[in-house]
C-alpha cells in the first residue's frame, strides 16, 4: 500500500497548497528555528528503505548515515541527538513534503543539482556524500562494461536524477535500452532481483545497499562506469538563510572535527586545547553559538553525540558494514579527497 | 421591497446567482492564493515546462515517443497508455462479466457455484493486492528471459512476458485492415436487411452466405489490389534479450488481468441484478411463443435488462478507467507515471496534478456523455 500513500501524499500536498495553507513558510529570519525549538524535535525526511541510509533496525529505530547528518543538527540545537522525528518519503514527494513544511529538511540521499536549486524555491546545503550513478549488474551475465548493454532492460526509479542521467549517457554512445519504472522501491529491487531487468541502475551507493540485501550479495558486480555526477547534500527551505547555516555548519563541524583529529571519544579531552581554533569550534572561546542562535557548545554537542564524519562514514557504510563502501572522494582534501569545511574563524 | 423578496421565484434565481457567486469566488481566491504563495517561495509555475525536452524513456508507446520529445509528448503517451489499457479492459470485463452473470442463473449447480465463488472471491479483494498478485506470479514463477521457454517454435514465454513472431506491418496490410472493417460494417447492414425482409415477406431466404460474402469479400478484393506482402520476423535470442516479434509486456499484462477481472466480477453482479429485474412472466410467455432458454434471454429478457444494467454499468466503467492509475505500482506508464516524473524533473506539482485532473475528468465525462446516449436509447419508450 506504499504506493497508495505515496499518491496520497501527492494529492494530499496538492490540496494543501491549493488551499492556501503554506502556512508553514515563515517569512521572519529564525523562523525555523524557532519553530523547532518549540516543536521539541527537528522533523527530518528521509528515504523509506536505504540500508546503510536510513533504514529502521530490528527494534524499530532509524539509523544510517541520511539519519546522522538530522541527528547532528538536532545535536547542535538541543544538545541531544536524537531528538529527530524521521518522516520517510519517497523519490516522488520528497521535495512537495520540503516546500509544504512536513519535515524541516531533507536528508535523503538528494542529488544537487542546477535545475532543483533554482526552480523548487529549496536551497542545498553541503555536500555531504559525492557520489555518482553506476550500473549493476548479475555476475553470470559477464558483462565488463556499461557499453556492452545494448538491448537490455534496466530497472529505474521515478523522479530521480538517474532516469535522465542513463539516457544522456546511453543517447550519444548509440546504445538501444529499455527502460522499467517502478514507483516503489521494493519492486523495484525485486524485479531486478528476479530478472525481469538484466541490469539496476542508481548512484554507487545506493547500489551498495541494494547489492547488501540481495540474496546472494557475490553474484552481483557493480560496472566500473560512474555516468554522472551525484553530489549528495541536504535541503531546506529556501527563505530562512539562518536554518541553512545552522544545517550546514552542523556538517562542517563533523568535518572538521575529522580533520583536527577529534572523535566522539576524546572530545572532552580536546576541552583544554591550546589550539585556537579547536577553541572557537567547541565554545570555549568565542561565541559562534550565539551568531547561530544556538548554545555556544552547539559544535561539541554534534561532536559528542554523533561523531566526526570519519565516524559516521564508518559506521553506516564503511568497509567493515555489509555495504562496504571505501571513502573514495570522501577522503578529506588533506588526504586527496573532495571533503573540506571552511574554517571556522 | 419585501414583497419581491417573497417572490418564490425571485428567490430561487437569487439563491443560484449567490451561490455561483460563492464558488466563483472560492476558486478565484483559492487560484491567487496558490499563485502568491508559490511564488513567495520561488517555485517555478506555469505550463512553459510541457515543451522542453524531457529526457528520459517510456517503456511502452503507442505513439513514435523518444526521449528527446517534449513533457507534452511523454504526457500523451501516457494518456494514451491508459486510454488504451482501459478499453481493452472494458471490452474483457464486459463480456466475461456477462458469461458469469449468466452463469449464476444458470439451472447447472457447477457452473453457478463456480461463478459464485468466481464473483465473491475478485469482488472482496482490493484491486491493488491483486496487482501486485498477478505481477509477483509472472514474474517470480517464469524463468528469467535467458531462459525463457519456447512454448511452440518461435514463441517464448518469460518472466519479461510473452514472445510471438510478427507480420512486418507496412501500410497495404493496413489498407486490408481497413477493408476487412468495412467489411463487418457491410455484413451486418446486410444481415440486418434481410431479416427486415423475412419478418416484412415472410418468405425464408439463407442469409450466411451473403453475410459472409460482405464481410470478407472487400477484404479479399484489397488483398489482390494492394499484394501486401508478407514476412515474418522472428523473435531470436540476442545477449540479453528476444530481440524481433511482438512482445507482450508483463508490466501490461498484469495490469490488464488485474483490471478486467476484478471488474468483471461487478459487471457480473450488475448483469444478474439485471436479468433477475425482468418479470417472471417475460420468461413464461417466451416459453409459450415456443422460445428455448438461450433464444428467450437473448431476444426477450436481455433487452430488457439492459435498462436496469446500463446505469451501473456506467460506473463500472468509470471507476475501471480510474483504476487504471494503479498501474504505477507495477511499472506500466500510464498518465500517472509519466506526469509522476514529470512532476519531478520540473518540481512543478499543481501542474503536474492539474493535468492528470483535467485528463481523468475529460475522459470520465466522455465516458459518461456516451453511456447516457446509450441508455437513452434503449431505455423504455413512452409514446
Amino acid at each position: 500500500m506504499k504506493k497508495y500513500k505515496a499518491l496520497g501524499l501527492v494529492a494530499g500536498v496538492g490540496i494543501a497548497l491549493g488551499l492556501g495553507m503554506v502556512v508553514s513558510a515563515p517569512a521572519h529570519a529564525q523562523a525555523t528555528l524557532d519553530a523547532v525549538k518549540k516543536r521539541g524535535k527537528v522533523l527530518c525526511g528521509v528515504s523509506p528503505v536505504a540500508a546503510g541510509f536510513s533504514y529502521a533496525d530490528n527494534k524499530g529505530v532509524r539509523r544510517g548515515f541520511d539519519q546522522d547528518v538530522c541527528r547532528a543538527v538536532s545535536a547542535a540545537v538541543f544538545g541531544d541527538p536524537d531528538k529527530v522525528e524521521s518522516i520517510p518519503l519517497s523519490t516522488n514527494v520528497r521535495f512537495q513534503g520540503l516546500q509544504s513544511g512536513e519535515v524541516d529538511l531533507l536528508s535523503r540521499q538528494t542529488t544537487w543539482t542546477f535545475t532543483r536549486d533554482n526552480s523548487l524555491g529549496l536551497d542545498f546545503g553541503p555536500i555531504v556524500f559525492y557520489d555518482g550513478q553506476g550500473i549493476m549488474v548479475p555476475a553470470k551475465l559477464n558483462v565488463k562494461s556499461a557499453g556492452e548493454l545494448g538491448s537490455a532492460v534496466v530497472c529505474v526509479l521515478p523522479g530521480t536524477t538517474t532516469q535522465q542521467n542513463l539516457e544522456d549517457y546511453f543517447r550519444p554512445r548509440n546504445i538501444k535500452y529499455e527502460a522499467v519504472v517502478f514507483e516503489n522501491s521494493d519492486e523495484w529491487r525485486n524485479a531486478y532481483f528476479t530478472g525481469r531487468c538484466d541490469a539496476i541502475t542508481t548512484d554507487r551507493s545506493d547500489l551498495a545497499s541494494v547489492r547488501a540485501v540481495a540474496p546472494d550479495p557475490k553474484a552481483h558486480v557493480i560496472l566500473p562506469e560512474t555516468i554522472s555526477k551525484e553530489p549528495l547534500a541536504p535541503v531546506v527551505r529556501q527563505n530562512d538563510a539562518n536554518w541553512r547555516d545552522i544545517v550546514s555548519w552542523s556538517f562542517y563541524a563533523m568535518v572538521a572535527a575529522e580533520e583536527l583529529k577529534i572523535t566522539q571519544a576524546n572530545v572532552d579531552t580536546f576541552l583544554t586545547s591550546k589550539d585556537p581554533e579547536v577553541q572557537r569550534l567547541l565554545g570555549v572561546n568565542g561565541d559562534f553559538g550565539k551568531m547561530l542562535g544556538l548554545d555556544n557548545k552547539w559544535a561539541y554537542n554534534v561532536i559528542k553525540g554523533v561523531g566526526n564524519y570519519a565516524e559516521i562514514f564508518n559506521k553506516n557504510v564503511g568497509p567493515d558494514t555489509p555495504i562496504g563502501l571505501t571513502r573514495g572522494p570522501n577522503k578529506l582534501w588533506t588526504e586527496g579527497g573532495l571533503l573540506y569545511s571552511p574554517p571556522f574563524r | 421591497m419585501t414583497r419581491l423578496f417573497y417572490d418564490l421565484r425571485v428567490r430561487a434565481v437569487l439563491y443560484q446567482v449567490l451561490a455561483v457567486l460563492g464558488v466563483v469566488s472560492l476558486g478565484w481566491y483559492l487560484a491567487s492564493n496558490v499563485s502568491q504563495k508559490l511564488a513567495d517561495q520561488n517555485i517555478a509555475t506555469g505550463f512553459a515546462f510541457l515543451g522542453r525536452e524531457a529526457g528520459f524513456v517510456i517503456s511502452t508507446s503507442l505513439i513514435d515517443y523518444k526521449p528527446t520529445d517534449s513533457f507534452a509528448r511523454a504526457l500523451l503517451t501516457g494518456v494514451l497508455n491508459t486510454i488504451f489499457v482501459s478499453t481493452l479492459a472494458v471490452v474483457f470485463a464486459t463480456i466475461i462479466g456477462l458469461l458469469v452473470g449468466v452463469a449464476r442463473l444458470s439451472a447447472n449447480p457447477l457452473l453457478r457455484a463456480l461463478a459464485f465463488v468466481y464473483v465473491e472471491a475478485l469482488r472482496n479483494v482490493p484491486l491493488l493486492l491483486y496487482l501486485f498478485l498477478w505481477y509477483g506470479l509472472i514474474v517470480t514463477t517464469l524463468p528469467p528471459v535467458r531462459e525463457a521457454i519456447e512454448l511452440a517454435p518461435h514463441v517464448f514465454i518469460s518472466n519479461s512476458g510473452v514472445t510471438i513472431p510478427a507480420m512486418n506491418w507496412t501500410p497495404a496490410h493496413t489498407k486490408v485492415l481497413l477493408a476487412l472493417v468495412a467489411g463487418a460494417v457491410l455484413s451486418l447492414a446486410v444481415r440486418r436487411r434481410m431479416v427486415a425482409t423475412r419478418v416484412a415477406t415472410g418468405v425464408e431466404r439463407r442469409v450466411w452466405p451473403w453475410v459472409l460474402l460482405a464481410l470478407l469479400g472487400p477484404a479479399l478484393v484489397a488483398l489482390l489490389v494492394f499484394q501486401p506482402e508478407i514476412t515474418i520476423d522472428y523473435p531470436e535470442k540476442g545477449r540479453f534479450r528476444l530481440t524481433g516479434g511482438a512482445h507482450l509486456k508483463p508490466e501490461f499484462t498484469a495490469l490488464l488481468m488485474g483490471l478486467t477481472l476484478s471488474a468483471s466480477a461487478g459487471i457480473a453482479e450488475t448483469v444478474r441484478s439485471g436479468i433477475l429485474s425482468v418479470n417472471r412472466g417475460q420468461w413464461d410467455a417466451s416459453r409459450s411463443l415456443g422460445l428455448d432458454r438461450r433464444l428467450a434471454l437473448r431476444l426477450v429478457v436481455l433487452p430488457q435488462a439492459l435498462r436496469v444494467i446500463i446505469p451501473p454499468l456506467t460506473s463500472a466503467y468509470l471507476s475501471l478507467f480510474k483504476n487504471s492509475s494503479l498501474a504505477t505500482a507495477i511499472g506500466y506508464p500510464d498518465l500517472v507515471l509519466v506526469t509522476n516524473t514529470t512532476m519531478n524533473q520540473t518540481g512543478q506539482a499543481i501542474e503536474g496534478i492539474a493535468i492528470m485532473m483535467l485528463v481523468y475528468l475529460g475522459i470520465s465525462l466522455i465516458i459518461s456523455l456516451f453511456m447516457n446516449w446509450y441508455n437513452a436509447r434503449v431505455a423504455l419508450k413512452e409514446r
